[in-house]
């Protein structure tokens, strides 16, 4: 190889007796067969999961109408609709954002900015990380005993709300306080040199910078949450009902009702295993249809997350 | 203002923004000569016997310092000496963190009050002791409510007296003029040497009696460090100073005292001037001539 080509480097392809340039390729075929396996591993999550949603659209796509969203269930598939199904997926996820959020949130500033780090702190903190693996039947189950039985919530949105709440307050508490960590030790310091109390560092510096990371953390908890079946069954929703709850906001003094707490529900997960579970075909597009719903609102949920952290970030630089 | 920001205080303490010297203040320093064109110095502060531990860790071995009011004094060692951590005691920083320990004391006049007792509230001994760190750490906030937080904190709300204190400030760190039109642009579209400007503005708006400054330009270019060594001049005119320096040249520039310090033990404490020409202890000069560090 000449000069020219070696970009002026005298390479002679041979240091102390090693072939270095023969060395280099062995080890770039390394390289080589890792982008193929790589490549390969995620074409196989891609495909699948696009055979999944073409599936899932060719059977559910036909069954997307104004009529599907504004009608309730009916033993008829064609005139069956998803209107009790996504008001109570909305309803539900409404008392779980309103719970689990400050709950959580409270709980992650106080581990991370006041709690005293000792062996009583470093237990909570495994045993959240635990929490957040358990099988949600687990808090279904809990929940049947605690909220249904013993505080007498019956089989309503509330409880299902509170149940989902549980289920998702150790993801709120985590991702809270990875938040909350990522903000550098030297702007704390400089809230506390200025003679700031530490609720003063919370509210004026903590809080604010890691909202981003806060909203983000909740949403993803959410969108776990809405696609939850199986403690809800536990709890007892109902998989056919074809009325409403009453609406939180009336014409008369005091212009706001709880009443629609107390309320029978169903949400979009168990509307759709209702109607997998028939054996018309007819239903099970209704079943593909709900389930491309509930995708976009997840999708939804997710690409806010994104847009809130992108938002935040661009404020704030460290 | 002050007695808002002082009512919180467990004990009334004497003003000193004025620095009228009493009585007991007026004892001078026993290392410093009269040489100065200046009044002559009064005791600010005096470490005595102080111990600092980190856990098990003693980063701090029986120091001693005694500080002048309205000069500069410079910590001055080699990585790893606890300079930055002795500095840290000044405004209870340690105290953030679980397993730090200090024994001895920090008198602090003319309160003639031990800052480090248990029965002190480090609170109210950051609220009279400012710091400005080793990298610039603005708020990811506007200039204004950068500079204007220290005085928030002490539940000033009037916009008047909010915005004459920043301007105050912001003059005194030398910065009104480059920030005066764009005060409410966040404070990270300043460069690295106006960012460390404005940490200074921030932390004179409260009226500091000490400023202690931890490497404040390790991480800027040259001109932005003449600047800054600049307003340290300028500053100590009104208040007392204590840098802690890597830099010895900076060291000689900038301060009246130097403290020489080594594994946690200060090593050689006297006027700037004798330290850098004519150490008494050889560790001194083998670090001032550059022979480790």
């Amino acid at each position: 190889m000449d000069d020219a080509t070696t970009g002026g480097l005298r390479l002679s392809g041979k240091k102390g007796g090693v072939d270095v340039k023969a060395v280099i390729a062995r080890q770039k075929t390394w390289d080589a067969m890792f982008v193929v396996l790589g490549l390969m591993a995620m074409l196989i999550a891609l495909v699948t999961l696009a055979a999944l949603i073409i599936n899932l659209a060719i059977d559910g796509v036909p069954r997307l109408s104004w009529h599907f969203f504004t009608n309730f269930p009916s033993r008829f598939a064609e005139k069956a609709g998803i209107l009790s199904a996504w008001v109570g997926t909305t309803l539900v996820m409404l008392v779980t954002a309103v719970s689990a959020v400050p709950m959580g949130v409270a709980a992650g500033i106080y581990l991370e900015e006041y709690a005293p780090k000792n062996w009583v702190t470093d237990i909570i903190e495994i045993n959240i990380a635990n929490l957040a693996g358990v099988p949600s039947i687990v808090y279904g189950l809990m929940a049947l005993g605690l909220f249904v039985y013993q505080l007498g919530f019956g089989q309503s949105i509330l409880t299902a709300g509170l149940t989902l709440a549980l289920l998702i307050l150790p993801i709120v508490i985590i991702s809270t306080r990875e938040a909350v960590r990522s903000i550098p030790s030297t702007i704390r310091e400089a809230s506390y040199a200025l003679g700031a109390t530490p609720w003063q560092t919370v509210k004026d510096h903590v809080l604010p910078y890691s909202l981003g990371g806060i909203l983000t953390g909740m949403i993803i908890a959410l969108s776990r949450a809405i696609g939850e079946t199986a403690p809800l069954i536990a709890i007892g929703a109902l998989t056919f009902i074809a009325f409403l709850p009453e609406a939180p906001i009336t014409t008369e003094p005091p212009f706001v009702s709880f009443e629609w707490l107390t309320a029978p529900y169903t949400v979009m997960p168990i509307q759709m295993f209702n109607w997998t579970s028939r054996p018309q075909a007819e239903f099970h597009f209704n079943a593909a249809a709900a389930g491309l719903v509930l995708m976009a609102m997840v999708l939804v949920m997710n690409g806010l997350a994104i847009y809130i952290r992108y938002r935040f970030r661009k404020r704030i630089k460290w | 203002m002050d007695l808002q920001m002082r009512k919180g205080f467990s004990k009334p303490l004497i003003l000193t923004s004025e620095h009228s010297p009493t009585k007991q203040n007026k004892k001078t320093l026993d290392t410093i000569d009269n040489m100065s064109p200046q009044t002559p110095p009064v005791m600010k502060a005096q470490v005595k016997n102080l111990n600092f531990y980190y856990g098990d860790v003693q980063a701090l071995k029986n120091v001693n310092l005694d500080i002048a009011e309205r000069r500069v004094t410079a910590l001055i060692g080699p990585s790893g000496c606890g300079k930055t951590t002795y500095l840290r005691c000044f405004n209870r920083m340690h105290d953030l963190y679980p397993g730090n320990r200090y024994e001895g004391e920090i008198m602090l006049f003319p309160d003639n009050e031990n800052i480090l007792s248990p029965k002190v509230d480090p609170i109210e001994v950051r609220m009279r002791i400012s710091m400005v760190f080793q990298k610039p750490n603005p708020f990811p906030k506007s200039i204004y409510e950068n500079v204007a937080y220290g005085l928030r904190v002490r539940g000033i709300r009037k916009r008047r007296e909010l915005d004459d204190k920043v301007e105050q400030a912001l003059k005194g760190a030398a910065l009104w003029d480059e920030v005066k039109d764009r005060l409410h642009n966040l404070a990270f579209t300043l460069s690295g040497g106006q960012q460390q400007r404005l940490c200074i503005a921030r932390a004179l708006a409260t009226d500091p009696e000490i400023l202690l400054f931890d490497e404040p330009t390790s991480a800027l270019d040259p001109i932005a460090t003449a600047r800054i060594e600049e307003l340290i001049a300028e500053l100590k005119e009104h208040v007392t100073i204590i840098i802690v320096t890597h830099n010895m040249q900076q060291a000689a520039r900038v301060s009246d005292y130097t403290a020489f310090m080594y594994l946690g033990e200060m090593v050689e404490f006297g006027d700037t001037d004798a330290i850098f020409t004519n150490p008494r202890k050889q560790q001194t000069e083998d670090y001032i001539t550059g022979r480790y560090g």
